[in-house]
């Protein structure tokens, strides 16, 4: 912590262990991950002799015929779709309620409140068999929307507190000078409130996005039809279909997470803030 | 402003303000209300309902049989093996997964060449799919073409199958857990470390504490409220845990390796148990809003 002591010599023995400590757990980390994509370029014959070197015949046939196949497409295609309307409608869904929360003072306001943010306590596993017979009643099963509402609704709490935090700091003369000047709140939310909270709504769109991309158990129960599934449902049939043929599924696997960890480099700060944003209370 | 000046523009602003305030309460408060109730608060009220029938989800419920769900359930050794595995994941993240994370924030909150680097990498497996973190895994674990195997041929060995044994298979499953979510909570304690008044710590080492003592008795202590959430994460995590166990046993071999949801998955979903199901999850409902409960009131309540 102290930066007294950041100039000591290399050889120091406490240096060393946590160079050496540092590494082993890069190597814990690394390994599976970089298996993984290497394994993707390799025969089944040659996965089996060589599962951690380089490949020494690089195969990129496995890569190539998954591109071309209209499969893995179409299932990033669903998964887009999912992820997108969740995102969308969370956003408009949230900040709305989020304004109303901090900005109109009503009979009963902090009630409602605690009652959304009752979502944070339990997962939606835990009803999911009557979630599944509502879906169904509303006739949404096996439709996008029969995921990404539920989606949305159990997304809510978290987003709702979030933004509501954020809008909560603009100044309230902002909105007493709007309203002098004759704007109306739903002008001020859409012209002033937005705008300016694209940070939290960047960090909001995020952390929904990562979960709705990466679910398993909702598409799972909602979803019948192949040609709808998301791909953590295509990617668990394709293990399925190819059960042993490693070299295949190792390269499906890969071409899966490559957006994610695409998508993580470049949002980085969003994600993290976004992820770990529970650590800041408020 | 003057006081006058101020009063006049409150009365000419009244009128349409309030109008303004009612158009929102009534356009932009219903939908999240509407949704929430719709697919949150409603089902766990249902599933309290449905489970107190024996009933396979079609037409309307209509064999009650009260509390007999219940009953079943509690008699299911599957059921306690599923809860045993909760406590150990639980056990895992606050003997290990804890006090690495711990250990390598107080590491990575310096800056040095490469620190950032490690916090991303480290970071990384938290945002993969449960799903592929699992079938990476269950590649690393086979006993043909994985690295474990390899491993093992290396020193003459035959292979496990780690993932087919019912003594490995929840160990296996652990290893992934930490593998995965150690970054998380990394992550946590780096922005609580980096957000620690630096002043505080410095006057200890005026004051001759040295290097270690002042990690004791200053740094972790000022870490308790994230450790505390830490530990909340982890516990909240371990409740849900379930597409991680899919890819890698589907809670086998012989149920040793099921989780709360992963047993409800296969003993009430996969089987349109509906009634059977529900009284899981209204079990696994009463868990976790216990825990949380109990958990903010003892230990977080300073927050």
């Amino acid at each position: 912590m102290s930066s007294a002591e950041t100039n000591r010599s290399p050889f120091d023995p406490a240096v060393l262990f946590k160079a050496v400590f540092l590494a082993v757990v890069a190597v814990f980390v690394l390994v599976p991950l970089l298996a993984t994509l290497l394994g993707g370029f390799k025969s089944l014959g040659e996965l089996r002799v060589n599962p951690f070197g380089l490949p020494r015949h690089w195969e990129w046939q496995n890569y190539a015929d998954i591109l071309f196949s209209g499969r893995y497409w179409q299932l990033l295609r669903n998964s887009l779709i999912i992820s997108t309307l969740t995102v969308a409608l969370t956003l408009i869904v949230a900040s709305m309620a989020a304004f109303t929360f901090a900005h109109i003072k009503f009979y009963g306001s902090s009630m409602l409140l605690s009652y959304l943010t009752l979502g944070l306590l339990f997962p939606a596993a835990t009803a999911v068999l009557p979630l599944f017979i509502k879906v169904r009643d509303l006739g949404l099963l096996d439709t996008y929307f029969g995921v990404a509402l539920p989606q949305v609704a159990f997304s809510l709490a978290m987003s709702v507190l979030l933004l509501r935090r954020f809008f909560k700091d603009i100044p309230y003369e902002l909105l007493e000078a709007a309203l002098v000047d004759g704007c109306s709140y739903v002008k001020f939310f859409r012209y002033v409130t937005l705008p300016l909270s694209r940070p939290i709504l960047a960090t909001v769109g995020t952390i929904t996005f990562v979960n709705s991309w990466n679910a398993y158990l909702l598409p799972l129960v909602m979803l019948n039809t192949d040609a709808l599934y998301p791909w953590p449902l295509g990617i668990m049939v394709y293990q399925g279909e190819y059960s042993s043929e490693w070299h295949l599924i190792l390269a499906f696997i890969t071409l899966t997470i490559l957006p994610t960890i695409i998508l993580f480099l470049l949002a980085q700060k969003h994600i993290v803030a976004g992820l770990t944003a529970g650590a800041v209370k408020g | 402003m003057g006081v006058a000046g101020g009063m006049v523009q409150q009365v000419t602003v009244r009128g349409p303000s309030w109008d303004g305030r009612l158009t929102v309460l009534i356009l932009f408060l219903p939908p999240a209300l509407l949704l929430f109730t719709l697919f949150v608060v409603l089902p766990i009220g249902e599933a309290a309902w449905y489970s107190a029938f024996n009933w396979n989800g079609f037409g309307r419920p209509s064999n009650w049989i009260g509390f007999d769900n219940y009953r079943f359930v509690l008699e299911t050794r599957a059921f306690w093996l599923a809860l045993r595995n909760n406590g150990l994941i639980i056990a895992v993240s606050l003997a290990i997964q804890l006090p690495l994370a711990l250990t390598l924030a107080l590491m990575l909150a310096e800056r040095f060449r490469g620190a950032v680097a490690l916090r991303t990498l480290f970071f990384m497996p938290y945002i993969l799919a449960e799903i592929a973190t699992g079938l990476i895994f269950s590649f690393v674990y086979d006993g043909d073409y994985g690295l474990v195997a390899s491993i093992w041929r290396t020193f003459g060995a035959e292979p496990p199958h780690l993932l087919a044994s019912t003594d490995t298979a929840m160990l296996a499953v652990l290893i992934v857990i930490v593998w995965k979510y150690f970054g998380f909570h990394m992550m946590l304690f780096i922005a609580a470390l980096q957000s620690l008044d630096k002043s505080l710590i410095e006057a200890a080492r005026i004051d001759g504490a040295t290097r270690s003592q002042a990690l004791r008795h200053v740094v972790i202590p000022l870490l308790y409220p994230t450790i505390r959430l830490s530990v909340f994460f982890a516990i909240v995590g371990s409740l849900q845990l379930f597409d991680l166990v899919m890819p890698l046993t589907r809670g086998g071999p012989a149920d040793s390796s099921n989780t709360m949801v992963s047993f409800l998955y296969n003993n009430g979903i996969s089987r349109m148990r509906v009634g059977y199901g529900s009284a899981i999850g209204v079990i696994l409902f009463a868990i976790c809003v216990t825990f949380a409960f109990t958990y903010k009131r003892w230990f977080m309540r300073d927050e």
